[in-house]
This record gives C-alpha cells, sequence and structure tokens, in this order.
C-alpha cells in the first residue's frame, strides 16, 4: 500500500543533495560530474527520481548502486545532447570569413569537434568545408563522453521536422548550396550523405578524464563548458591549448568565455562576440 | 536583509509590463532583479537596450558565471536557461525547452529557491502559457513571498491565472506589485 502513496515533491527535493550522488556515480562507474554546475545536476537527479517514480533519496542511491543500466541512463541524462544544424548560424558565417582563410594556408588540416553529442555540429562543419573545397584535405575527430549519442551521430539520421529551422539556419550562416543536397528524405526522417561522413572519426572521448590524443589546427567545444565549474573549465582549457598546433584557433559557445580562464592571455581574439581565439605562437 | 534578490516571470505583453515596471522603479533600488522573459531564439536582445532607455536601473544580459550584484537588473541570453547557484553566481543550460521555452521561467524560479530560499521574491505577470506556476510553487514551498498580477490588470491573464493556482501570498495590479517592491526595498534598507 505504501507504494501508492504520492510522492511527496517537496520532500524529495528538499532531500537531494547532489554531491552525494555525484560521488557514489564516481566511486562505482567512474562516471564524473563531481564538478559540473550544482543547479543543473539538481534539476536533472530531480526529473529523473519523479519520472522513475522514486520515492527518496536512498532508494535512489540504491538504485544507482545495483542498477547498472540506471547507472548509465542517468549518466546520459546528466549530460545535455540538445544542439542544432549551423546552431547560432552568425558563428558559421564568421568562421568561413574569419577562419577558413587560415585553414586554407595547410596541406591538411585536423580538426577537433569536442562535445559533438549527437553529430549535428560536425556534420555542419563537414557541409561548411566541403563548400570551401576543405573537405578532401581535413579530418574531423568528433568526441563525446556519450556513447549513445554518438552512436546517433555516426548514422546521422534525424527527424524531418527539424530540418527546416536547420535550412533555417544554413542558409543564415550563409551557405551556398540548397540545403537538401546533403541529404536524403525518408520515412520522416532525413539521413546525411556518405560524402559527409568519409572524413568524420566518431570516437568517445571524456574532457574530464581523459587526454590528449592529437595535434589539430581547430578545435571547436560549444555549449560544453557551461556545465562545468571554474576549475574544470580551467582543466579542459588547457587540454585544449596543449592539443592546438601554434596559431590554431579555438571556438567556443557565443555565451561561453575564455576571459575569466587562466589561458586567457594565450590567444588572441579573431572573433570576439563569436568567442573565436587564436592560440599565440 | 528581509529579500536578497526578485525573480520575475513574463511572457506574452512583456515588453510593454516590464517598460511600465521600470519607469516606475527608482534609481536606488537595490535588490537585484532577474527576468526571464519569453523572447524568440534568434533575438540579439536589442530590446534590452530599447528597455535600458526607460529605465532607472542597470539592465543586462547575465554572463555565465556572474556574481549577482545589488541595484542590477539581469535578464538570460536568447536560446539558454538562466540558472542561479547556491554561491548566486550565474549557470546557463541548452537542456530541452520547458513549457516549450527556453530560457523557461520555472528553471529560473526553482534554481533561485534553492540558492535564495526565503530572501528570495518570485513574480509572475502577464503571459500565454503556464510556464513560472510549478517555479512559484517551489518558491513558496522553501518560504519566498510569491506575487501574480491581477488577471484583470494583465495584457494576457492565463499566465497569471494558471500561477494563482498555487496559493500566491499577493494578488496585484503592475502598479501595486511595483508599490510594494519599492516597500520592501525600503524595508532591506532599514534592516540590513
Amino acid at each position: 500500500m505504501n507504494n501508492r502513496k504520492p510522492i511527496d515533491t517537496h520532500q524529495l527535493h528538499l532531500q537531494i543533495n547532489p554531491a552525494e550522488i555525484l560521488d557514489i556515480l564516481y566511486q562505482k562507474y567512474g562516471y564524473d560530474f563531481r564538478q559540473y554546475s550544482e543547479a543543473h545536476i539538481k534539476r536533472r537527479l530531480y526529473n529523473r527520481m519523479l519520472m522513475s517514480g522514486i520515492k527518496d533519496v536512498s532508494q535512489m542511491k540504491g538504485r544507482i548502486m545495483n542498477d547498472e543500466l540506471f547507472a548509465a541512463d542517468l549518466m546520459h541524462e546528466l549530460s545535455i545532447t540538445v544542439t542544432e544544424m549551423f546552431r547560432d548560424p552568425k558563428f558559421y558565417k564568421s568562421l568561413r570569413e574569419n577562419v577558413i582563410p587560415i585553414l586554407k594556408t595547410y596541406p591538411f588540416i585536423k580538426i577537433w569537434h569536442a562535445g559533438c553529442s549527437t553529430g549535428e555540429e560536425a556534420y555542419s562543419m563537414a557541409i561548411l568545408l566541403k563548400e570551401e573545397g576543405l573537405y578532401d584535405r581535413s579530418t574531423i575527430y568528433a568526441t563525446d563522453f556519450n556513447q549513445q549519442a554518438l552512436n546517433h551521430a555516426k548514422e546521422g539520421i534525424y527527424p524531418n521536422e527539424l530540418i527546416k529551422e536547420y535550412t533555417t539556419n544554413y542558409q543564415l550562416a550563409g551557405g551556398k548550396e540548397s540545403f537538401s543536397t546533403y541529404y536524403s528524405s525518408n520515412y520522416g526522417h532525413v539521413i546525411m550523405h556518405q560524402s559527409l561522413k568519409n572524413n568524420i572519426v566518431w570516437a568517445n572521448h571524456n574532457l574530464v578524464t581523459d587526454s590528449v590524443f592529437a595535434e589539430v589546427h581547430l578545435i571547436l567545444c560549444r555549449n560544453v563548458m557551461i556545465y562545468f565549474d571554474k576549475n574544470l573549465q580551467n582543466k579542459v582549457q588547457n587540454l585544449f591549448h596543449e592539443s592546438l598546433v601554434k596559431g590554431g584557433i579555438l571556438c567556443l559557445g557565443t555565451k561561453e568565455s575564455l576571459r575569466f580562464t587562466d589561458l586567457y592571455d594565450q590567444y588572441l581574439e579573431l572573433d570576439k562576440t563569436q568567442r573565436i581565439y587564436k592560440k599565440k605562437y | 536583509m528581509l529579500y536578497d534578490a526578485i525573480v520575475i516571470g513574463v511572457s506574452a505583453g512583456g515588453i510593454n509590463a516590464m517598460k511600465k515596471m521600470f519607469s516606475m522603479l527608482p534609481k536606488h533600488f537595490a535588490i537585484p532583479i532577474i527576468i526571464v522573459s519569453h523572447i524568440s531564439a534568434r533575438s540579439d536582445n536589442q530590446w534590452i537596450r530599447f528597455l535600458n532607455e526607460k529605465s532607472n536601473l542597470a539592465l543586462k544580459e547575465a554572463d555565465e558565471k556572474e556574481i549577482i550584484e545589488p541595484g542590477k537588473v539581469y535578464f538570460p541570453p536568447a536560446n539558454y536557461h538562466l540558472l542561479i547557484e547556491k554561491d548566486r553566481t550565474f549557470s546557463f543550460t541548452i537542456d530541452e525547452k520547458i513549457n516549450f521555452a527556453r530560457p523557461s521561467i520555472d528553471v529560473l524560479f526553482e534554481s533561485a529557491a534553492d540558492a535564495y530560499k526565503n530572501k528570495l521574491i518570485g513574480i509572475v505577470l502577464t503571459g500565454s502559457n503556464s510556464d513560472g506556476t510549478s517555479g512559484l510553487k517551489r518558491i513558496k514551498d522553501l518560504g519566498g513571498l510569491t506575487i501574480v498580477q491581477d488577471p484583470e490588470d494583465a495584457e494576457y491573464d492565463f499566465m497569471p491565472e494558471s500561477a494563482i493556482s498555487i496559493g500566491p501570498d499577493h494578488i496585484l495590479p503592475l502598479e501595486k506589485i511595483t508599490d510594494l517592491l519599492i516597500k520592501m526595498n525600503k524595508q532591506n534598507i532599514s534592516k540590513p
């Protein structure tokens, strides 16, 4: 009978101490969210508990300890996978105008898209490179720690209803073709063309726990670090600085800044508004 | 200090309501105000500049990790949820839309309630959806003061009607809400 009692959401919310739950996730599974901004994590934990009908925090802890699938789902839920093709069109426009000319000077181009989620922005990059005649000498390393999202990215299948907005973004970003040349439409979905996928390497990489894996000319990491606290932001910025060649380019989300990190004076601002930085020589 | 912050949620009809409110709030108004207004994802927030011209207070877009300061009015950037951390700094997320909105009023209110507990004033103004209702409930649960614009007085009554369901402390027309805030601000100063 006790199970039928409605959950006291107020009490439930009061009980949640994110640090405690994140410690268990880390100790037991190695998923490290301990340096994420707390307000966001608390919201996600609370929502997960409500959706799973979990009555109190001790039940939540038990579930995480004893149910590996539940823990994996929770881990996926704490990582935000929301993204768009050509998200922030003005950024892609600036990329085309300010960064492509620099990339053109390299005989081969290595790009790291860190936190690529379900792949939309990696495909956007591939399209841009194609239109600028650079795709064939480029490799895009698209990484994420969320394997579900990565699998989705690899498939490159997206629901039809999103395409209208993506097309608008593409046009605002200075696209040179008709956006529909890049996908085939079928059964309410679109699938991105194989020719875009050939030079994308999808790989599982965790910014929090893994280290440098390649020397690259361009890093895109957009709307990933907004979830990190200052220490973790600094740590990841160091990782990027190490990975970039001298004169390499770093692109952050339009609301993310290098300003308050230790590495601010290591870069020049290529486009202040769009948060595009160039590593000093 | 009785109150450390004010959070406001506003949707359809919001520009007029905010214009009115900010023309009335005096220059020395010290309690920081954080407002979520439903705006287009493609907005460049130029309207903040427009509103600033009509206002005695300094209006600005919140920056990531910015510390919330007295005498300031903050808005989220377009297409991001705005949250308040326990150390009273801002953080952003691009989580799914809540109540079809990003930024969402509920997301701001719920995190603000956690950060400020009973030192918070929550206000729901004109609008035509139900965003803000569950956030206002959280503010009430944690001891904050809750105010809803009188639906009769609101340009769009749906959002205030929805918020009234939680049993707010005050249901008032916009002018009276502003008067009340000014009074609270004075009490704040006299009881530091």
